[in-house]
This record gives C-alpha cells, structure tokens and sequence, in this order.
C-alpha cells in the first residue's frame, strides 16, 4: 500500500476575476523510503497540490480529488481536529523560506518543543532532550544553546535546519519539502540536500521533493513528475526521463541543464512547440 | 538600553521647555486674569486692583514673569493657586489618583474589549461578524465624547436609574483616602455598599472615556492580524497541528500586539484629553476637571503646573511603552 495516494486532484481559487484552476487533475502516489520530486515552472501548481495535501489552502480554495489517501486512509474528507493529528505528525512540510517560516517572537527551542508537547506525551525536560537530540541530527552546532536563539539571530540555512529538526520531531512517515533550498546560498544549498536525503535514507521516510532545479532531481529522485500550468505532463522514474522524456515541456526542461547545452546559448522552454505535442497527464 | 533610556531622558528638557512656553502664553491670552474673577461680579476698584496686581507680581514685564516662573520651576516649585492658596503640586497629588483611577479602568477596558474584538473581526473577516464590529468601532471612534455621555448618564441614570450621575462614591460613605483609589479604599474601610457605590460611580465615566480608545485599539488590532494571518509562520504554526486558537492567540496575535502596543501608548494621551471632558460632565474631581476649573478662573499657577505634569505624564508613559515595545519584540531587544 503506498504511503499517499492521489487521484484526479483539482484546485481551484475564487478569486474577485471569477474562479481560477490552479491544479488540474494531478495523480500521484508515494511509497515509504521513496523520493518523488515534483518539477515545473513557477506556477504550475505543485506547492498548492501539496497544501492541499497538508489541508493548509486558505478558504477561498476548492480542494476535488477521486482520491486522497494517506496510509490507505481518506484524507480529503478529514474534519479539522482528525487532520490535526495527522498534520504535524505524521505529515509535515518544511518551506521555501526558512527565515520567513519562524515565528519571530520566540526562541527556536520553543518552536520545536512545542510540536513535541501538541503530538507527544513526554515531560517538559524530556521534551528539552528530544529537542537538543533534534538540534544535533541537524547539524546544528552547539544545540542546547541554539534552543535559546531567536530566528533573526541565526542564518537562513540554519533556520532551514530548525525547520527540518521540527519537521522530524514526531517521526513522520511522509516529508514535503516544498522547494527547501531555493532561498539559501548556493553553498549551502547543497549541504541542506544532503541532510535531508541522508535523514530520508535514515528514518525510511517518504519524501516529496519540490523544485525546479533538473540538475537536483538527476541526483536524488527515484520518480519524478513533472507539472506544466496546473496540469501534470508525464510521471517516470528519474532514468526513463532523463533518457526518453515524452513531452516537449520536459525535453525542454533537460536541455536547460548546462551539460546539455549546444552551441552558445542555453535552450529555453520557449523554443519548443507545447501546444502540439500529446501530453500523457491530465488533458 | 541605559543609553536609550538617557536619550529619551534628555529629550525631556527641551519638551518640557517648549510645554512652560506654551502653558504661560496661553493663559495668559485669555481675556481677564484671575485677580478680576476673584473679584467676580462685584468687581473691584482701581487701586485695590492695582494693589493685588503688584502682590502677586502681575504687573511685571512677561519676560520677567516667564524668568521667575521657570526659576521656581527648576527648584521644584511651580507656584501656588491664587484661588485655593496651596501649592499647585499638593493640589495635583490630591487630585491625581482620581484621574489614574478612572483612566486606568477606561485603559482596561479599552485594551480587553478591543484586542479580542479586532482578533474576531480579522478571523471572520468579510463576514457580518466583522461588519458589525468595525461599524460600532467606527461610530464610537466618531462619537463625541460630551453627547455620548450626555446621553448615558439620561439613559442609565435618568430612565433606568442604575447608576448616579456624578461624584466617585454616595455622599453616604466617608472615609480617610489610604491609596487614593475609591475602589481599593471603599474596600478597605470595610463600610457596606461603599465597594458597590464607589464601582456605580466609576462604570459610565470609565465607559465614555473607553471609547474612542476602544474603537482605535480594536481597528488597529484588525488590521495588524490581517497582516499577520497572511505570514509564512503562521503557516508553519498550522503545518504543526497545533490547534487554532494557539495559532491564532498566540503566533498571530503575539506578533500582531507589536504595533497594537505603540497605538496603546499613543492612546494615552488621548486619554488625558477625553479625562477633561469626561470628568466635567460627571463631576469627577480629578485633574481634567480641576484644569477646566482653573482655566475659567484664570489661575495661572494651576493651569501651568497642571499642563507641564499632564506633558510629563504623557512622555512618561510614552517611554514606558516604549521599554515595553522592546521587550515584546525581539528584533530590537539587546
Ligand atoms: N491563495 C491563492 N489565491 C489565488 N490563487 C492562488 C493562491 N495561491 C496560489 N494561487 C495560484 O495558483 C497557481 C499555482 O501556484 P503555486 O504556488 O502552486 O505555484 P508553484 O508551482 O509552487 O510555483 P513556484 O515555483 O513559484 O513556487 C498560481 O497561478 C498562483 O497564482
Ligand atoms: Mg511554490
């Protein structure tokens, strides 16, 4: 049974300008110990199908699926308090902005022992100990001082870890990292992946993988999707992709890697016909 | 911090400088001064006039006036009232705890009604739930003070009878003042019903000088959570599973109290102007009401020493909100 299940997702917005589809008929399935990356130009939807996912779309939005499962449970139907306990727990997400992502007014520590305290039964001190065992997982240097900082005090890369280390504090079966790196240093960019393959590896966990980097999904992908306006273009594992893409969109993503470069100038999306060609999804 | 606090303090001279220059001017341009009010109708000839002008020094050039009221000011003094014949800083101690008493509560008031009811507004925003909250604050924040309490005092004490019109506590009641405050020592005399009377005299002067603060902290509080909702760890809160008033009372509104805290502090001297007019129309003997006295009867001393410590006061607390705007964020805590 695969971990999240998703069938025929649609989203939809009422905006003032009459109703907008965001996501359009997305399907996908994750298995425990698997990374999924989802890849596609900014807009295509892929953080909102993952919102949806975690039930935090704002009211204005329509969530449709013939199928939302997580564990083999439905989740599309779930009253608030019944997702609350999933969300957080055995779901949870991590962010394009890590900075932006802390709460300002208090201390990393709190932060996080605070999600211990919402999903856990442990004491106070055994809380403070998980925390500093969370801290050090991340690789954050010094973590029982660190649990005293405040986010402005520390950079965005580390926030990104904190995030991670709350993300992880209840163990869960399923990580969406929804574009995890874009906002850091290309330094450490890099660093941050590593960590969280290597926790994935770790733990076994599911993982889902924004981003629209190309380069990264040929490093750490098992499956790959690819999302173009809404709609979902193809699904394939990350091999058959880089060797045989299907649609234009994604050839057109493969050759904007720098090693597929020809002659002087780099390929983008707008050299290809997308109108033309049969998608495999959605449409 | 220390250096801050020494900044702020310094500023205090010149503010107060300019407020001495302000307060002597403009007593002084209203027609008549206080030796012909006291005098009143029957009036007074010219050589006794002339006589007093000279014993309290009024017949002397402005500047030289000026001079020697700042002279006394930095030696702590600031005069004596021509009417009464104390000192015009024993007078303002007597009256003060009635004044802080009445804004105390009106604060109170303003700031456990308002948050909650801007919180409301921001998290039903659109809804009718919303509209009718900032309609009423929007009134109230247009409602002129002396009507509004005009017409309490002819709908609650007049029609209905429930609370009386003026003073702070019945005629009934004596007792020595150990805080100052009515309500702490109507308790501790330990007299039946003095609690009780001394809280029906506070309740509709407390409500009319709320409002505006009121209606200013719930539309600030609105608009700063509508910001905060839309923030990213607000999100992040929610992707927690936290449940939604821990989301909404305590990331949100944590960080949506920032701004709300300096519009508090503002209020303060908004206070002090609507404690005048309030304290007239009830008759409440603090230092709004002892100020308007002073001003009909031109007391110059009063009126002076009155607005310097009403100016002070008001910078005070200003500084206060500011420590305290340093402490809830920290972003700007060293
Ligand atoms: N709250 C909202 N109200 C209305 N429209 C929204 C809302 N959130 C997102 N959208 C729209 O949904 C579409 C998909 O947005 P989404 O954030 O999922 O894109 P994305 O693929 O994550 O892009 P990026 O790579 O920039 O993060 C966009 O056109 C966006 O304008
Ligand atoms: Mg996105």
């Amino acid at each position: 049974m695969a971990l999240l299940e998703i069938e025929n997702l649609t989203v939809e917005f009422d905006t003032s300008g009459g109703t907008l589809r965001a996501v359009d008929g997305v399907s996908l399935s994750v298995e425990a110990g698997e990374v999924l990356a989802i890849v596609g130009e900014s807009g295509s939807g892929k953080s909102v199908s993952m919102l949806a996912v975690m039930g935090l779309l704002p009211w204005t939005a329509t969530v449709k699926a013939d199928r939302m499962t997580f564990q083999g449970r439905d989740i599309l139907n779930l009253s608030p308090s019944d997702r609350r306990r999933i969300v957080g727990k055995d779901i949870s997400m991590i962010f394009q902005e890590p900075v932006a992502s802390l709460n300002p007014c208090f201390t990393v520590g709190f932060q996080i022992e605070e999600t211990l305290k919402t999903h856990t039964d442990l004491d106070r001190k055994a809380r403070r100990q998980r925390a500093v065992e969370l801290f050090h997982s991340v690789g954050l240097p010094d973590p029982e001082r660190r649990l005293g900082s405040f986010p402005h005090q520390m950079s965005g890369g580390q926030c990104q870890r904190v995030m991670i280390a709350i993300a992880l504090a209840c163990g869960p079966k399923l990580l969406i990292a929804d574009e995890p790196t874009t906002a850091l240093d290309v330094t450490i960019q890099k660093q941050i992946l590593d960590l969280l393959l290597d926790l994935q590896a770790k733990t076994g966990m599911g993982l889902i993988l924004i981003t629209h980097d190309m380069a990264v999904v040929a490093e750490t992908a098992d499956r790959v999707i690819v999302q173009y306006m809404g709609r979902q273009m193809e699904e394939a594992d990350v091999l058959t992709l880089f060797e045989s893409p299907k649609h234009a969109y994604t050839k057109a993503l493969l050759s904007a890697l720098p090693e597929n470069a020809t002659g002087d100038r780099l390929p983008t999306v707008a050299d290809f016909d997308l109108e033309n060609t049969p998608s495999t999804g959605g449409a | 911090m220390l250096r801050f606090l020494l900044f702020r303090l310094a500023l205090l001279i010149p503010t107060f400088v300019g407020v001495s220059i302000v307060a002597f001017a403009f007593i002084r341009l209203l027609p008549g001064d206080p030796i012909m009010m006291l005098a009143g109708e029957r009036g007074i000839s010219a050589e006794r006039y002339a006589e007093l002008q000279a014993a309290y020094g009024f017949d002397r050039p402005i500047i030289v006036q000026y001079l020697d009221y700042l002279w006394g000011l930095l030696h702590g003094d600031l005069g004596t009232s021509v009417v009464t014949r104390r000192p015009v800083l024993d007078e303002f101690f007597t009256l003060f705890p009635a004044t802080l008493e009445l804004s105390l509560c009106a604060i109170t008031l303003a700031v456990f009604l308002g948050v909650p009811l801007g919180v409301i507004a921001a998290v039903k925003r659109g809804s009718w739930v919303d509209q009718s909250i900032m309609g009423t604050a929007l009134v109230g924040y247009s409602m002129p003070i002396f009507w509004w309490g005009l017409l309490l005092i002819i709908l609650f004490s007049g029609i209905l009878g429930w609370t009386p019109v003026s003073g702070r506590i019945s005629l009934l009641y004596f007792f020595p003042p150990v805080t100052g405050f009515m309500l702490i020592d109507s308790l501790l005399s330990g007299q039946d019903g003095a609690f009780r009377s001394a809280l029906s005299h506070l309740v509709l002067p407390s409500i009319v000088l709320a409002t505006i603060p009121l209606a200013v902290i719930a539309r600030q509080t609105r608009s700063a959570m509508l910001e905060v909702l839309g923030e990213d760890y607000v999100r992040t809160a929610r992707s927690k599973g936290l449940p939604p008033a821990r989301v909404i009372g305590l990331h949100a509104l944590r960080n949506a109290l920032i701004p709300v805290i300096t519009t508090i502090g503002l209020q303060i001297g908004v206070l002090m102007a609507g404690a005048i007019l309030t304290e007239t129309i009830f008759s409440w003997p603090g230092i709004g009401k002892w100020m308007v006295d002073s001003v009909f009867k031109r007391d110059y001393a009063v009126v002076q020493g009155g607005l310097l410590l009403i100016a002070g006061i008001i910078m005070l607390v200003n500084l206060i909100v500011d420590v305290l705007y340093g402490l809830v964020n920290p972003r700007i805590r060293h």
